[in-house]
């Protein structure tokens, strides 16, 4: 009959628990804050990405839709419990390929892949996909996940490099290990004692006024103590945003939201009490008004702020040459209108945090891409000086762009400001993607040109890149998109204007590539348009109009280091086999249509003509003991492990006598944002040279030459060479203030010169550059399109891990290939992991990396930033692939299958 | 804390039922997400503890499937290829984990027009068992599936079964599913069609649409003309026009309502090439 559940007994990894449970809670609650078992992480509260999945009496399901009075009486098996069912090895496997990046999504493929594993030791890669099909990552494409499901046990890890050899090396990350064990920090993961919960009131309206009503009696009438915090809380400037100029979105609406979404109060109560507060009483009256959400009727709409006319938030623009004269003139020419659409960076982790009060300092520990950002924009909210808030990066979850804006900081800040209590907050899935920034929309016009020759004589672009309510990263957009329009082409004649547009959309921000991908689909629209022209061949085209070394960019510049031709080059036996392949198949199907394509990137690495310097501290304890301040925040991409190694070569000491001290910043310099490609080159560069200049002092410590081989042994710094061996005793120097024995801290910001009226100027000092190509079928019948391989050929000018650079271009690809097939943001439609849909592992393709290395002067050991590179490419090769394969000339993002069907349509009317 | 019942025998749910009129619950892959909550907004009655309600049996009429039988139940169940749709559609369930929990009439009673299991149960002209206090009746799942998100299902009542008449476990079958990505998906359109045959002619022909019309629908047209038909190249008697009038597609995020049709007829072509010998022979 009906049991008695006031206890519910729960068999966790083997251990029995006892737990005065809820029965209707959901089984990763009850896993995460009654038993502190976090390795089960929480994405979506929906089923949709599989994050929280567990076995049941081994069988896998999300935690997050088992009420724990299911779990009751049967064994479940979480991350934790891996190891002692046997599966260490499977965690090895992971850490061994790369199969975790920032690690969200770990724990739940590991779980999934066990539940396989038990079944069948010895999977193929199909069926590794069928049984991960339902656990979403984010950065890694899969490929790397399905590599270490396929092959546990197969290979020892390899002994790491010794001293010199690490740049270059295969290593695993080295932050890997919480990774796959399942004990990694993120957010969501820290429970200070007696924390406050916090959750946010939010629009659900594009735009209104709000008047709010008694929040006093309310709040009253709450079952248990319960704070309300409005803008009227806020102790300093109520504005908050990334580029200094334009800031001017409010932590806490006062009285006019601009975007659903947008905050307006928060509510902070014991975790017994918050989860009875009915947070749709609160008392607000909306008033909605009419929204502008169409960029081009924004142009001419009502206001979104007063003081931007036309809602321009701002203009780029780019100008050589007489692109009017030479279009005129030109032996072929094409024009496109493309429109792409909201992307949401969909990263598994939603934001979340902790911040408490140490003495007057408040702490804030929260995933981050720009840790000194938001300790400077949490302050200037909260009303503190920059040094009384301290920001510690908690694990990242996947960023993408998205976490170098402030999310909840001011929040969970003010709350715990005004409380002196610790405060705990956790979006949900849906608060995250309506609140967070996207990728901007783009609708871009755009017309070029060729000599008979099928030279490129000329371009133009004009792009309105939908910014949404709020400034954040637009700027950065409409100054990166017309500098990088052309591709990596020489285009003698060219005109590119972007503005950023505002419309009570999301607010548009920094998304892997600031604009650049959407522009690379209308001008590598636009270049095969052109070699269809000229009857000549895609790759061809390309190669006769790549980017030379000593060639003009369209800003003027001449850049080092230019690998777009090598790139190219390094396609053309893939690209004929691939060609030669889709024919045969063609010749004998009429409904399944193979299709090749191709498409080029360069992207500058660092800011676009402005400062972004990177200081690295790097020290050894009188002790003996090595410690790098590694300020770049590792999100997954890898910098942990990357800087590490540059700086292990520079200094001649190996990879695993590196201590890292995390971004913190009361104890690490800044290395500056996550974003712009910009780590591997700025922050590996000030690690070379911090390493080279600590080398150049224990050389001189120990009376060293310069070829000598550097060793710690204890307290002692040994240096050999061919006159034999010198030791000093560490703990006999005077610590400096840091306590450090000896130490070096170093700066380098890349040298670059303004942009002039015309945008001509040297706006990077060191650019990456690439080229990918895609094999498709596409279903003539149905519209529909499998990517069946990609080939990506990228110059990173040094490879310093291939492990992790693969890595990156197949979650790169990964994420290009959702921009360019599937994925579409429709605020208050898609504010969920199953209406808003990205690559799952069936969706992805065999991916092969071809790395080039034409060595880069300024980057460090040659080396080229590679992040936002790798997803340039893919949407416009997809499109191209496409097009080879039906002859849709697909103009509007993603290529839906209706959409698809409707150009194959007009292709063939 | 809310009410929450999980009883063990069908009668204590059913007074259970009547008495409060708790929300059914069983693999709750719905429920859930249909919640920000920490726990199941109550009362809620569990039934995934009743042991009768779970499995697939063999009847005199048919084949009774309990409401609690999950995906992997039916994916793991040896049942005759008229089930293979059934099978197919269970694999293309959300996911593994999704599979694992969620059931067959949690799908029916959460009466999404893309749910993924209504098209096969109509193609093998299932009916639910509906229990109460006051007697247990049946209806066509045609006639329970009332309208997106409605079912004739009274607040008393409980899906205790669906019920597949021995008629209709005869042939062959083959699910379709049209999504913009392969695995956790919500369908654009998606096909279950059932096929017998006697001595090379179509001696039944059970064909249904989802996720282009409130509910999945059946397609009489179709199956008439292909009822008596000679058992080879059945695609051939697809057209649009037996087919659309069926339908009722609606413009959506995931696809327009022409695409739709035009997708739903090219499923139910490829569908029925699969399940004609010579072609598939070939």
């Amino acid at each position: 009959m009906n049991r008695p559940l006031g206890t519910l007994n729960l068999t966790i990894n083997g251990t029995d628990h006892a737990i005065p449970a809820d029965p209707g809670r959901r089984l990763s609650e009850v896993l995460r804050e009654d038993l502190r078992l976090t390795g089960t992480k929480v994405g979506c509260d929906a089923g949709d990405c599989g994050a929280c999945t567990v076995l049941i009496d081994g069988a896998p399901v999300c935690a997050c839709l088992t009420p724990v009075a299911q779990a009751a009486g049967r064994r479940v098996t979480t991350v934790e419990g891996l190891p002692d069912a046997g599966f260490a090895p499977l965690q090895q496997s992971f850490l061994r390929h790369g199969a975790a990046q920032c690690g969200i999504c770990t724990p739940g493929m590991l779980v999934a892949a066990a539940a396989l594993l038990a079944a069948n030791p010895a999977p193929t890669r199909a069926e590794a996909e069928e049984a991960l099909g339902g656990v979403l990552c984010r950065c890694t494409g899969y490929a790397k996940i399905i590599d270490a499901v396929t092959s546990v046990g197969q290979a020892d890890l390899p002994a790491p490099p010794p001293a010199g050899a690490a740049v270059g090396a295969r290593i695993e990350r080295l932050d890997g290990g919480p990774k796959v064990a399942g004990t990694e920090r993120y957010g969501a993961d820290l429970a200070p004692e007696n924390a406050l919960i916090v959750r946010a009131i939010r629009s659900p309206h594009h735009a209104a006024r709000f008047t709010l009503g008694d929040t006093a009696a309310w709040a009253a009438a709450q079952p248990g103590p319960v704070l309300v915090f409005t803008a009227a809380d806020i102790p300093g400037d109520n504005v908050f945003g990334t580029i200094p100029a334009f800031v001017d979105q409010p932590a806490l609406a006062q009285s006019h939201v601009r975007m659903r979404g947008e905050a307006i109060a928060i509510v902070a109560a014991d975790p017994g009490t918050i989860e009875a507060v009915d947070l749709d009483a609160f008392p607000v009256t909306w008033q909605p008004e009419t929204p502008e959400l169409d960029v081009t009727a924004a142009r001419a709409g009502n206001l979104i702020h007063d003081n931007r006319p036309g809602n321009v938030l701002i203009a780029g623009k780019v100008h050589k040459g007489d692109p009017g004269a030479a279009l005129a003139a030109a032996s072929q020419t094409a024009t496109a209108r493309i429109e792409t659409a909201y992307v949401e960076h969909a990263y598994i982790e939603p934001e979340s945090g902790a911040a408490w009060m140490e003495g007057d300092t408040l702490v804030i520990e929260a995933g981050t891409q720009a840790p000194v950002m938001d300790r400077d924009d949490t302050a200037r909210v909260l009303g503190l000086p920059p040094d009384r808030v301290r920001i510690i990066p908690a694990a990242t979850g996947g960023g993408f762009g998205s976490k170098l804006d402030l999310s909840l900081q001011p929040l969970i800040g003010l709350v715990a400001l005004k409380t002196g209590r610790p405060a705990r907050m956790i979006y949900t899935r849906r608060e995250s993607m309506a609140s967070t920034t996207k990728r901007h929309p783009a609708r871009m016009t755009g017309t070029a040109a060729t000599d008979a020759d099928g030279r490129i004589t000329a371009m133009t672009f004009d792009g309105d890149f939908n910014t949404g309510a709020y400034a954040s990263w637009g700027p950065t957009v409409a100054v990166r998109v017309p500098v990088h329009a052309s591709g990596p082409y020489r285009v003698p004649n060219y005109h590119a204007t972007a503005r950023a547009v505002h419309t009570n959309g999301p607010s548009s921000g920094a998304f892997r590539g600031f604009g650049v991908p959407q522009a690379a689909i209308l001008q590598e629209t636009l270049f095969e348009d052109l070699a269809l022209a000229n009857a000549m061949d895609p790759l061809a085209f390309r190669r006769l109009n790549a980017l030379q070394q000593g060639d003009a960019t369209v800003c003027g510049q001449r850049p080092g280091g230019v690998g777009i031709a090598d790139s190219l080059a390094a396609l053309q036996p893939h690209w004929d086999a691939a060609r030669a392949r889709a024919a045969e198949l063609n010749a004998r199907s009429k409904t399944l249509r193979h299709g090749v394509g191709l498409a080029s990137c360069w992207y500058g690495c660092g800011n676009t003509a402005l400062p972004n310097p990177s200081t690295i501290r790097l020290g050894i304890t009188p002790e003996g003991a090595l410690r790098l301040h590694q300020g770049a925040t590792d999100i997954g991409q890898g910098a942990n492990t990357v800087i590490t190694q540059i700086c292990a070569d520079a200094l001649g000491l190996p990879v695993a006598a590196f201590g890292l001290v995390g971004p913190d910043t009361h104890l690490t310099p800044d290395c500056g944002k996550t974003s712009a490609s910009r780590q591997t080159y700025v922050t590996g560069k000030a690690a070379e040279i911090a390493g080279r200049a600590l080398r150049a002092r224990l050389l001189t410590l120990t009376n060293s030459g310069e070829d000598a081989a550097l060793a710690l042994d204890g307290a002692d710094i040994v240096a050999r060479d061919a006159h034999g061996e010198r030791r000093v005793r560490l703990s006999d120097l005077p610590p400096d203030a840091h306590g450090y024995a000896i130490a070096a801290e170093e700066t380098y910001d890349p040298p670059t010169r303004a942009l002039d009226e015309n945008g001509q100027g040297e706006p990077y000092a060191v650019y990456g550059w690439g080229a990918q190509m895609a094999e498709v079928v596409v279903d003539m019948a149905l519209g529909t399109v499998r990517v069946l391989r990609m080939t990506a050929a990228h110059d990173l000018g040094r490879v310093i891990n291939p492990l992790l650079a693969e890595g990156q271009v197949e979650g790169g690809i990964a994420q290009g290939l959702g921009l360019a097939l599937m994925e579409e943001y429709i605020p208050a439609r898609t504010e969920n992991l199953h209406d808003y849909l990205i690559p799952t592992t069936g969706d992805m393709p065999e991916i092969r990396s071809i790395f080039v290395e034409v060595a880069d002067p300024e980057g460090p050991m040659g080396a080229k930033g590679l992040g936002e590179h790798v997803l340039i490419p893919t949407a416009p090769a997809i499109l191209n692939a496409i097009r080879h394969a039906s002859g849709a000339r697909i103009t509007r993002l993603p290529a839906l299958p209706h959409r698809v069907l409707a150009a194959i349509r007009d292709a063939q009317a | 804390m809310t009410a929450y019942h999980r009883p063990t025998d069908l009668d204590a749910a059913l007074r259970l039922l009547a008495d409060t009129g708790a929300t059914v619950a069983a693999g709750c892959t719905d429920l859930f997400p249909a919640t920000d909550r920490r726990a199941l907004p109550g009362p809620v009655l569990d039934i995934t503890a009743i042991p009768a309600l779970r499995g697939i049996v063999a009847t005199p009429e048919g084949l009774r499937l309990g409401a609690t039988t999950t995906w992997t139940d039916v994916i793991r169940a040896d049942l005759p290829p008229a089930f293979d749709m059934l099978k197919e559609a269970a694999r293309e369930v959300g996911s593994v984990q999704i599979q694992t929990a969620g059931t067959l009439a949690g799908n029916l009673c959460n009466a999404s027009p893309a749910a993924d299991g209504v098209p096969c149960l109509l193609a093998l002209d299932a009916g639910v068992e509906l229990a109460s206090t006051t007697g247990t009746r049946r209806l066509p799942l045609s006639a329970f599936l009332t309208g997106p998100r409605q079912t004739a299902r009274r607040p008393d009542e409980l899906l205790a079964a669906i019920h597949i008449p021995a008629a209709a476990t005869a042939g062959r079958s083959r699910f379709l599913k049209l999504g913009a990505r392969k695995y956790l998906v919500i369908s654009i359109a998606m096909v279950a069609a059932r096929i017998a045959t006697d001595a090379g002619r179509v001696t039944q022909a059970a064909i249904a649409v989802g996720a282009c019309s409130a509910t999945a629908r059946r397609l009489p047209d179709l199956e008439r003309a292909l009822t008596g038909a000679p058992a080879t190249a059945l695609a051939a008697h697809v057209t649009e026009d037996r087919i659309a009038p069926a339908l009722s597609p609606i413009d959506d995020i995931r696809a327009d309502a022409a695409y739709r049709t035009h997708a739903a007829a090219e499923l139910v072509r490829r569908a029925l090439t699969d399940l004609s010998p010579q072609e598939a022979a070939a």
